[in-house]
């Protein structure tokens, strides 16, 4: 099927004539491309670009119209087309010509070696790093919305990646899972009173045993139906937790949820507080500091136990299920067990980053455990490079933080006027990268493998080896 | 009885505007086996679409005959839509033809999520409600002061729906475009090497999707009178349990599954409780892909090494 759509796209190459750039059939080729992309464009923002629906007083809706800004948008498409014809194409079709070299640099190896261990300092020291460079006021924000915002996604895609990564089980539902590891927080600790060093690892086995309770129905499905089955339950564990009342208090959600302590000491400004313990003034930063620490244990224990579990039989058992099942299972390996650990232990790290959002929002309600989460963490999987930990990181950073980082460009109001706000354009920027990724690397940002297992020689496994998915 | 009957007419009109979404999942489905995720945002732009070109005929133009404005309204919500999909296509879907199956998956969900924010931002995000276009209704029967009413609305969309699937059936199983189709879903490398131009028929099969995707969107904002941006995402997964249900790939499974959600959606809300009528469509949309997974009318998925 691969080698059937290059051959067309050759083909389309070859049609096109292969104008040396800049010379003036490459120039007229471009305007005409140009041109008609402009006209489909045009047609495409007519309707909701163009018009604008409003409710004015008497709650009617009017039209007004917004030509500038249609005629802006056709402008840019067709100059942005312009110019990819002129100067972006031909240097991707001369880099194809090109060919690969077959060692690599010795500075990409050393990368590789020392990546992982600069990363994790940087993330340890990065609490210090930002308070030195930002301040104390300053900082807090930015270890709050950036540090713990990303490394909960980071952990989140970690859980989801041995699921979806290594087993090669679609889900587009990972979202119960937090949301039972976070109902689990807020309604034991709320109840019983129990801390949440208690209820941390108690959420994780009540979302595993989810993990297992809604694998066992889907075992015999693979691929795009397994992916809807899981929304399905994704959505159904939703609309239970918004209707049943009773337990949950539906929409309202659940607030006052205990904060976590450093070993019975609370974060608060009383006398048995940790700053008064300590002999410090007291701060909400300790507190956020604390969760920062708290968080990045949990993402490197996911990481940890994921590194060493592809070395046990059950993750080259996972990774045998992913390339192909029916080999698999003539090989004796037992399917049903493989799958539903595979579940259950992605569901134990979406339970315990549950129980840490509870404990960290103070507050939990359906709208945070909505299908588009759930989208986000397997997009994060799938566009960091299934089964790769640093891509998938690295993909949360760029997803997550880029959408954070829309909160805070006051500069654009400047060019934009003062009615601009950017942070209504986060999720239309989310999904326009979804694609864009997807278009440019559709194996993920990070597509070879390393080899868990290796016979003197570690060599890495080159994307176009790999199956996974299919499962 | 007389509750059953009322039901019944109004879970096969939403039934009705279910199939035309489902036939564009299971069409799309068949000819290139990806679930296109984006298929519900593409029903809410059209609904958009018809909304603002039944105010440009109503409040500018000032066309008063309400029959001639919905026809009018139909065929450019129709042509714009399939202009959205067809690039959609080229843009998101096509580069990953042949890449590895994930990839267009979370495509199209890049591109739904890229969808409903893209109206939220344009057209922003409250409800738009528009006075009813039509009014009036058929009592069918009346009895113990419970009439039995088909309301005109539900008639349109019964004739609209029936016409057009008959044209669409027409177009897929008697001309060379369908043909084509067909040949492209049983195999595309074999359609390619007898001269079928796979490119087109695939982008065919899109803008077709649309236009009926667009079809329904135009009677849903006839029949409700309301839409906002966030409109696509539950139609949309309703509408592929109908393709589901109904065997995917498979056209008039999608029309029977279509009308099997909707009636089982009213008949829910009716005897049940109205609160958990979505929990009942996901749970139908679970069951069937565990215990029925070729659906009613589907080919089973025959598995070989």
């Amino acid at each position: 099927m691969s080698a059937l759509a290059n051959a067309t796209g050759d083909d389309r190459d070859a049609k096109r004539g292969v104008a040396p750039p800049g010379s003036s059939p490459a120039i007229t080729a471009a305007l005409r491309d140009a041109a008609i992309t402009a006209l489909i464009a045009f047609g495409l923002f007519l309707p909701l670009i163009g018009f604008k629906t409003d409710v004015n007083g008497d709650n009617q809706l009017i039209l007004t119209t917004r030509w500038p800004l249609l005629f802006a948008v056709v402008a840019v498409v067709g100059i942005g087309r312009f110019a990819y014809a002129l100067a972006i194409e031909p240097r991707i079709a001369q880099r194809r010509l090109r060919p690969v070299a077959a060692q690599s640099p010795a500075w990409r190896v050393a990368w590789g070696r020392w990546f992982v261990p600069f990363a994790v300092a940087f993330v340890v020291a990065y609490p210090a790093i930002v308070l030195a460079t930002a301040g104390f006021r300053g900082g807090v924000k930015w270890i709050d919305n950036f540090g713990i915002q990303i490394l909960i996604y980071v952990m989140l895609g970690w859980g989801l990646n041995i699921v979806v990564g290594l087993a090669g089980l679609l889900d587009l539902g990972y979202v119960a899972f937090y949301a039972v590891g976070a109902y689990s927080y807020a309604l034991l600790a709320k109840t019983f009173g129990l801390s949440f060093w208690v209820l941390l690892p108690i959420s994780g086995i009540l979302a595993s045993f989810w993990g297992i309770l809604l694998g066992f129905p889907v075992l015999r499905l693979r691929g795009d139906y397994l992916a809807i089955v899981t929304l399905a339950f994704g959505e159904i564990m939703r609309l239970v937790i918004i209707n049943w009342t009773a337990l949950t208090n539906g929409y309202a959600g659940i607030g006052g949820i205990p904060r976590p302590t450093l070993f019975g000491i609370p974060f608060t400004a009383a006398d048995d507080g940790f700053a008064a313990v300590f002999g410090l003034q007291f701060s909400p930063a300790y507190r956020v500091i604390f969760l920062y620490y708290v968080i990045l244990a949990l993402a490197l224990l996911t990481a940890f136990v994921t590194v060493r579990l592809r070395r046990l039989p059950v993750g080259r058992a996972w990774e045998a299920l992913r390339e192909d099942e029916i080999a698999c299972r003539s090989l004796g390996i037992n399917t049903t067990n493989t799958k539903l650990t595979a579940f259950a232990m992605g569901a134990m790290f979406a339970g315990f980053a549950g129980s840490f959002f509870a404990t960290r929002q103070g507050f939990i309600s359906p709208e945070s455990f909505t299908f588009l989460e759930s989208a986000t963490i397997l997009s994060i999987v799938v566009l960091g490079g299934m089964g790769s930990q640093i891509g998938v990181a690295i993909a949360a950073i760029v997803m997550i933080g880029g959408t954070e980082i829309m909160r805070d460009l006051d500069f654009l109001k400047r060019i934009f006027g003062q009615t601009f706000d950017p942070t209504q354009y986060r999720m239309l920027i989310f999904g326009f990268a979804m694609v864009v990724i997807m278009v440019w690397r559709p194996r993920g940002l990070i597509a070879t493998r390393e080899p868990s297992v290796v016979l003197k020689e570690r060599k890495t496994i080159a994307a176009d080896l790999v199956k996974e998915g299919h499962g | 009885m007389e509750v059953f009957l009322q039901q019944l007419i109004n879970g096969i009109t939403l039934g009705a505007i279910y199939g035309l979404i489902a036939i564009g999942y299971t069409m799309v489905f068949g000819i290139i086996g990806m679930v296109n995720f984006a298929h519900g945002d593409v029903f809410m732009v059209s609904a958009f679409i018809a909304l603002i070109a039944f105010l440009i005929l109503t409040t500018w133009l000032g066309i008063s005959s309400i029959v001639l404005a919905l026809l009018i309204v139909l065929i450019v919500s129709m042509l714009f839509t399939s202009l959205t999909n067809w690039v959609i296509e080229r843009v998101a879907y096509r580069p990953l033809r042949g890449s590895f199956r994930l990839a267009p998956l979370i495509s199209a969900i890049g591109m739904s999520i890229l969808l409903s924010n893209f109206v939220q931002v344009t057209q922003g995000p409250r409800n738009k409600s528009i006075p009813p276009m039509i009014s009036g209704e058929f009592v069918l029967f009346t009895k113990d002061n419970y009439p039995v009413t088909l309301s005109y609305k539900q008639l349109i969309i019964w004739v609209v729906t029936a016409v057009l699937l008959a044209a669409f059936w027409y177009l897929v199983s008697r001309t060379r475009l369908g043909r084509a189709q067909r040949a492209c879903e049983q195999d595309r490398k074999m359609a390619a090497l007898v001269g079928v131009n796979v490119d087109r028929t695939i982008a065919t099969t899109f803008v077709i999707a649309a236009a009926l995707a667009a079809v329904a969107g135009t009677m849903y904002l006839m029949y409700y009178g309301v839409v906002t941006f966030s409109d696509g995402f539950v139609p949309g997964v309703k509408a592929f349990t109908a393709a589901v249900l109904g065997g995917i790939g498979s056209l008039p499974g999608a029309v029977i599954g279509g009308l099997l959600i909707g009636l089982i959606e009213t008949m829910w809300s009716a005897y049940f409780s109205i609160d958990y009528k979505d929990v009942a469509a996901f749970s139908i949309l679970a069951i069937t892909l565990i215990f029925l997974p070729q659906g009613l009318f589907g080919r089973p998925d025959v598995e070989k090494v």
